[in-house]
């Protein structure tokens, strides 16, 4: 029963992408990554539109006050087991705007993140990368 | 028939699980079709059952404030009258004589249980978006059936007056399949766009939009609802097309149905990839005024034996 669930958890990861105030560049690195260049579709990774249905999330952006209420509401409403994945360096340590009196920090600091993602914006590649180092953690 | 007998055939042959299986295979063929005309490669065969599984194994939540009964009631509707359906459309076609009378009428009402099911269930979700989706769903829903249903009058005319199915499909192994005249072709045409507005697909899948409304009616469903849910629609892409065929091109007992079903699945998912989606007022109007004036003429023809 539990490797059914890890097969179809691996072979299935639907991805809702929560974009907390990033400069889109991430986002649209993420977008280039379901064209049919990369086509992730390949792996079983859906893009759907409702945090319910999703399994993975695509975060993206440095976590500000305004942003990390629904950050977390997000995370909340995803059902369980959810993996994490942060994209962007943004994500990681705040990147150039750590002297900023509105960001509240890297987003490990309020939700467990799987993977981190590195890069302004990272390469659809290294997006690829992550995901496959994320369900290899499971 | 006895009790075992009746649960096979509702859980497992023509029933639940062979539909289910075969529903989930097509939908790949779709999913695999649409990655090629993207010129993509697509997901790998399994890959409906693996999103299955995984659904049925993952946390179903319930929204807070929602009509708990209601809201798991919906999937529930669809998926069991979608295994009546097939249980009924394979017994009529294996063996007319098992038909009782008006279940012309019963297949009507089994076939427009799923999109009421769904309209309970995200009307019972409390959300916004559900209910924008919910209100499209209805407006759809009466938009397609207008002109299906003066399809199904012209099929009923064509078979001498006989609402038992069984006798529709009798009366083209007599006299070849209704489809090939001029009312025909017409009925075959309104059926295969209503189709396509029952399964949601492209040109129609207005209630639940994924750009405007995050998916509409089906946003707040997760896990095992969802999963119910997703495996309804790949049945119905099975049992729609077999329903057109033995409503107009002679049934489905012999070999030749399966070249049939393959160009009728081929066309819904050519339609699908080539038409951008429309508004709900454009599909209203298009239902309405023109397929709907178009299932009317066929109407005429019937009655005068075209």
């Amino acid at each position: 029963m539990a490797n059914a669930k890890l097969w179809g958890l691996k072979k299935s990861p639907w991805v809702f992408h929560v974009a907390a105030a990033s400069c889109n560049n991430c986002d649209i690195e993420i977008l280039d990554v379901l064209t049919p260049r990369w086509d992730v579709e390949r792996f079983g990774i859906v893009l759907v539109g409702s945090p319910r249905h999703a399994d993975a999330l695509l975060v993206t952006g440095v976590l500000n006050r305004k942003s990390l209420p629904r950050v977390l509401r997000v995370y909340e409403q995803t059902p369980k087991p959810c993996l994490v994945i942060g994209v962007g360096t943004c994500t990681c340590d705040n990147h150039m705007f750590t002297p900023s009196y509105n960001v509240v920090g890297p987003y490990d600091k309020y939700i467990p993140v799987d993977v981190f993602i590195p890069g302004c914006p990272p390469k659809p590649e290294a997006i690829i990368s992550g995901v496959v180092k994320a369900l290899a953690r499971l | 028939m006895s009790v075992f007998g009746v649960l096979f055939s509702y859980l497992i042959f023509p029933g639940f699980i062979f539909t289910a299986v075969i529903g989930l295979f097509l939908t790949w063929i779709d999913r695999k079709v649409t990655a090629r005309i993207h010129w993509r490669v697509g997901p790998p065969w399994y890959q409906p059952y693996a999103d299955f599984l995984k659904l049925l194994l993952k946390e179903t939540i319930i929204p807070e404030g929602s009509s708990k009964v209601f809201f798991l009631l919906g999937p529930i509707l669809g998926l069991v009258s979608m295994t009546i359906l097939a249980v009924m459309l394979f017994s009529m076609n294996m063996n007319p004589g098992t038909t009782f009378l008006g279940d012309l009428i019963v297949i009507i009402y089994l076939l427009a249980l799923p999109p009421i099911g769904l309209m309970i269930g995200a009307s019972a979700s409390k959300n916004p978006l559900a209910s924008v989706g919910v209100s499209r769903e209805m407006t759809q829903y009466f938009a397609y059936e207008l002109p299906f249903l003066i399809t199904i009058a012209t099929v009923i005319l064509k078979a001498g007056g006989s609402i038992r199915f069984g006798d529709i499909i009798l009366a083209q192994q007599a006299s070849g399949p209704f489809l090939y005249s001029i009312s025909g072709v017409i009925g075959a045409v309104v059926i295969l766009l209503s189709m396509q507005a029952k399964l949601g697909f492209i040109p129609f899948d207005i209630p639940e939009a994924e750009q405007e409304i995050m998916a509409g009616v089906y946003i707040e469903y997760s896990g095992v609802a969802f999963a119910m849910y997703r495996i309804t629609r790949a049945m119905m892409l099975f049992l729609l097309p077999l329903f057109l065929i033995s409503l107009l091109w002679g049934g489905f007992g012999d070999w030749w149905a399966i070249p049939k079903f393959l160009l009728i699945i081929v066309l819904m998912i050519l339609i699908k990839n080539t038409n951008p989606r429309i508004r709900i007022d454009q599909s209203l109007r298009f239902f309405w005024l023109g397929i709907g004036v178009l299932s009317v003429i066929g109407l005429v023809l019937a009655v005068y034996g075209l």
